[in-house]
């Protein structure tokens, strides 16, 4: 569709309020040769449980209706996984099922277990997703990745996924980047920035301490992309359990509360078709009344430049949340940089920024935990995990640890997750002797975008401390 | 190392029904993984070696037409629907907005004439199975009058936006694939053309 009728545009509704009780996450790296998949599940399920004080088979106590997200069976050559997982969590016979949206699959799992408990069917369900990319060799998993684009008008095509996404990033360098060695540099900062904040988590697979200059002579993927411009292949878990008002209280005393919403956008981005853009509650037609005269070539929506997704599922969320301007509402932001200038993309799609605008929230220093302009905090830090291209991106699993990750944040307890020497050992990682804490001091607010591919759909969660709402249910 | 003709499986389709004959699977044992370090058992290799049997449906006007050196696309003609007169390439079988059945095209000469390169992106990687040469320039390409932007390869010439690009068919050898469609930059001669295509 290209119009949209009022009642395509309505806010969703939750039936009832929604609240996030608990999460946990495993360690994420490329490969697990000695360590099956439930053994990864099973390890962010214990984690969400201690969260909360609680064991395992209390915490299953409660749950009622189960969401498993885990993207690519032909990976693991076993259909069903779902089941398998259920089975090993020791949850049957409780009703469970299997949501795949590529690399939103972590993000649409959750927005299927919200909506269980906004319907009343469930008073408390389990949102948990993993993926496993590590047992076949890397030129498979290429061809597997490249099965979730179009199977006859693109797969053949090189059966490389790079591909078919670096068409996009390519007009955005050259339209709105205007291929300017400043805008280069911009996008290297992303790299730094987010494998930066990585060495932070004993959780993360690829944390580095690098510069501009490495992320620009790193090998060239696909011009103007680089390797260190391009997201993690990840094996891991992560979950979240939902809950009612009156079970979330009874698991923990501060629970927080849930909004979700998705969007779709073609498969293919070859049937993406002209449309009017889409506005957001801080945008007005005038926002974009010169927007071709300034970025020449930017005169057709989204084109290559937007992703249509992400910014539905923002306005669906927003307008469940009550956000009016996300820089101003929210504390701390996890977004799908699966590659930097995606990640810019994305900066404009979810309203950090107006169209053609996104690389000034990087440039402003907004996006850090502190600014590096003026020393004080940055006004909305994003991917303090390390993003997907620091921490992980462990397709079904990526979405939940991003909601995770926001949702630390807001119980400040960040710390707790990411300090304890005897995480790092159990990991097998070095915790670097610079480590500082990336707790966003006060955060009330968050918002997690979980992204699938050249932009099919999208998930906008966003997370509230329940005394600082910002709309009446 | 490539299949021989009585290693390959072959499908036709008779009295409605899919025909397989020749080999579809070679068996081949599971090997051990075992820990080098420890000298453990790790795991197991799974080999597989499959063909699947995929149907066109409404799009094999489209794959057949490239072997006979045409681009065929789709037109909503309803007269009904908001949308009416847009032209898909990517062929779509339905409109995408009233979900008739839309009218099949033959835009060879529009491509011939109009095309140019929206988008591109070279890569010198791939996936497994891939069958095009190295690098792959992957170019989007505009056609005058059609509402979407198709994905294909630059066989000859550099990409850059806006740059005129004709189609190009694989007509000698058709693999019956959207890789017999490739395009070129204009200007560019039959004797530069990739072995088997033609213009």
């Amino acid at each position: 569709m290209i119009k949209f009728s009022d009642r395509q545009l309505k806010i969703p509704k939750l039936m009832r309020p929604v609240y996030l009780a608990t999460v946990g996450m495993s360690k994420f790296d490329r490969a697990f040769p000695e360590t099956r998949t439930e053994e990864l599940c099973i390890q962010a399920f214990t984690a969400a449980a201690d969260f909360v004080n609680m064991t395992p088979s209390e915490l299953k106590q409660y749950i009622h209706t189960c969401y498993y997200g885990h993207f690519a069976d032909h990976f693991g050559d076993q259909l069903l996984g779902e089941s398998v997982i259920h089975d090993r969590l020791g949850l049957d016979p409780l009703g469970n099922i299997g949501v795949k949206t590529g690399g939103a699959t972590g993000g649409s799992t959750m927005w299927e277990a919200v909506k269980a408990v906004a319907s009343g069917y469930s008073d408390c369900t389990l949102a948990l997703g993993w993926e496993r990319m590590d047992e076949v060799p890397t030129d498979e998993g290429n061809h597997l990745i490249s099965a979730a684009a179009d199977k006859d008008w693109e797969t053949p095509l090189g059966h490389i996924y790079t591909g078919y996404y670096a068409v996009m990033a390519q007009r955005y360098w050259k339209i709105f980047g205007k291929e300017e060695d400043s805008f280069r540099d911009t996008m290297a900062e992303i790299a730094v920035k987010n494998r930066g904040y990585a060495r932070m988590n004993p959780h993360a697979q690829a944390p580095m301490k690098i510069t501009i200059e490495d992320v620009k002579n790193s090998p060239i993927v696909a011009y103007p992309l680089r390797a260190l411009d391009c997201c993690l292949m990840s094996v891991g878990s992560a979950c979240g359990i939902v809950c009612d008002e009156k079970t979330a209280y009874e698991i923990t005393n501060n629970p927080l509360r849930i909004y979700i919403a998705a969007g779709s956008h073609t498969l293919r981005v070859a049937d993406r078709r002209n449309m009017a853009i889409p506005l957001l509650p801080n945008e007005t037609p005038d926002t974009y009344k010169d927007l071709a005269k300034r970025f020449p070539g930017s005169d057709r929506y989204p084109g290559f430049t937007g992703f249509l997704a992400a910014r539905m599922a923002a306005y669906y969320a927003y307008g469940m949340a009550g956000i009016k301007d996300p820089i101003e509402d929210l504390d701390v932001i996890e977004l799908h940089d699966a590659f930097t200038i995606s990640d810019i993309q994305s900066y404009e799609d979810v309203g950090l920024r107006p169209y053609g605008e996104g690389r000034d929230y990087i440039e402003s220093g907004d996006a850090y935990l502190i600014n590096p302009q003026t020393k004080k905090p940055g006004k909305l830090p994003s991917n303090l995990s390390g993003g997907l291209i620091g921490c992980m991106h462990a397709v079904g699993a990526t979405g939940l640890m991003q909601i995770a990750e926001i949702g630390y944040h807001i119980w400040n307890r960040w710390d707790e997750i990411h300090e304890p020497q005897e995480k790092w050992d159990a990991f097998g990682r070095k915790k670097p002797d610079d480590w500082t804490s990336l707790q966003v001091k006060g955060a009330k607010r968050g918002l997690a975008i979980s992204h699938a591919g050249v932009g099919s759909h999208v998930t906008a969660a966003i997370l509230m401390d329940p005394k600082n709402l910002l709309k009446e249910d | 190392m490539p299949k021989t003709e009585n290693e390959k499986g072959f499908v036709d389709v008779v009295n409605g029904k899919y025909k397989p004959k020749g080999v579809f699977h070679i068996p081949e044992a599971n090997q051990p993984i075992f820990n080098k370090d420890t000298g453990k058992l790790a795991g197991i290799t799974n080999p597989r070696d499959m063909t699947y049997m995929h149907s066109y449906g409404g799009e094999a006007p489209f794959f057949e037409g490239l072997g006979k050196g045409k681009l065929m696309a789709t037109r909503c003609d309803n007269d009904k629907c908001d949308t009416k007169g847009s032209i898909y390439q990517p062929f779509r079988i339905y409109c995408p907005d009233c979900l008739r059945k839309n009218t099949i095209i033959d835009m060879t000469d529009l491509a011939k004439t109009t095309a140019k390169i929206y988008s591109y992106i070279i890569t010198h990687r791939s996936g497994a199975f891939n069958s095009l040469p190295k690098p792959i320039k992957f170019i989007n390409i505009e056609f005058e009058g059609v509402v979407t932007i198709l994905m294909s390869v630059l066989a000859v010439g550099e990409p850059e936006f806006d740059k005129k690009v004709v189609p190009i068919f694989n007509t000698k050898a058709p693999t019956y694939t959207i890789t017999d469609l490739r395009f070129v930059v204009e200007g560019t001669s039959e004797s530069e053309l990739p072995e088997d295509f033609t213009f």
